[in-house]
């Protein structure tokens, strides 16, 4: 009797969703998220025309906007300032090669959005500038203007984690399928 | 000791200074064009713009390297007699007051009307918000590029 209590319990509980925090995929996507809400990366990954500056998020100075490409207005694009590495000047602005905003047909805006929005737009093509999930691995562990974000010199602090971790986390995330939520299904691409 | 090539108003120049050095030390320094001006020295007041390969940069924060082969145009490169409509509307509207930032206010607007020959009021605040000026001439700067986009400026 007791054995087949003990049996239906622990069929019963393998039915049953593990709770957010008990979900190692979905909370691999949490401490990805982290990095992807830090200034550094909203800087740029904003709704609005404007960059943001400083750990604390103002608007970029000099009324500076994100222009039809990405990279800017006539006359004060984005390489206009920011060069091709950080300045060894105090205040200079910072730099790495191909200093961009997201283009304005797809901002991949993540401020202020609860981690399953963000999970949500990430996953999906048409927001996030048309990347699969490998694609957008090689986006976190490759392209240079990610890579600033962990080294983005004096006065601005990098994220929580470092880029290494935060590749292992996505990673982690995407090869259990990519879930946006503790209980969602296998979303693997 | 290296030496850096580099198209500067139409004509060829080298120089051996550090690939570091700010190029608006080279252009004044090396090749005597002083029209740009030293003013924060760290890309936030626009005194030292000039254009590279057409786009407008701040010479102040720009490492030599960056200019190596490339073509760069500073505001003696814009007319050889002052006869550019952004230098002609400049006196038309006597836009200057104490002048330091006109320089680069100018090499600015020239980028502006490269790529938007008619500008709006809205383009022209976008594109010259990075260009200080302490005398607060801002107004008058408006005029001016309208007044040369009016005659047709073409920029380098």
């Amino acid at each position: 009797m007791t054995r087949r209590c003990i049996a239906a319990a622990l069929a019963a509980a393998s039915t049953l969703a593990l709770p957010a925090a008990a979900d190692p995929a979905w909370q691999a996507f949490l401490d990805v998220a982290a990095v992807l809400q830090s200034p550094r990366c909203l800087a740029c990954h904003v709704a609005d025309d404007a960059p943001l500056q400083g750990d604390d998020g103002h608007r970029h100075v000099m009324n500076v906007k994100r222009g039809a490409d990405g990279r800017g207005t006539p006359a004060l694009r984005c390489t206009a300032c920011h060069q091709a590495a950080n300045s060894t000047v105090l205040h200079a602005p910072p730099g790495a090669p191909d200093w961009r905003m997201p283009p304005p047909g797809t901002p991949m805006a993540w401020q202020g959005l609860p981690p399953e929005a963000l999970c949500q737009s990430l996953r999906d093509p048409a927001r996030n500038g048309g990347r699969n999930l490998a694609a957008l691995e090689d986006h976190l562990r490759n392209d240079a203007i990610v890579g600033w974000g962990f080294d983005p010199g004096p006065g601005r602090q990098p994220p929580a984690r470092s880029r290494g971790d935060l590749v292992a986390r996505f990673a982690a995330w995407r090869t259990a399928g990519a879930p946006c939520a503790a209980t969602e299904s296998s979303h693997a691409r | 000791m290296s030496s850096t090539e580099l198209v500067v108003n139409g004509t060829r120049r080298t120089t051996t200074s550090d690939p570091r050095t700010p190029l608006l030390w080279v252009l004044r320094d090396d090749f005597g064009l002083t029209a740009a001006k030293y003013g924060c020295g760290i890309a936030q007041c626009g005194a030292c713009t000039v254009h590279l390969d057409g786009d407008a940069i701040r010479a102040c924060v720009t490492p030599l390297s960056r200019a190596a082969g490339k073509r760069v145009t500073t505001l003696e490169g814009l007319s050889r007699d002052h006869s550019h409509p952004l230098q002609q509307a400049w006196l038309a509207e006597q836009v200057p007051q104490c002048g330091y930032c006109q320089p680069g206010q100018i090499m600015s607007a020239a980028c502006l009307l490269a790529r938007i020959p008619q500008p709006s009021d809205a383009d022209i605040d976008d594109a010259m918000a990075g260009n200080l000026c302490r005398c607060g001439t801002y107004l008058r700067i408006r005029r001016a590029i309208h007044r040369a986009a009016r005659v047709g400026s073409k920029a380098p």
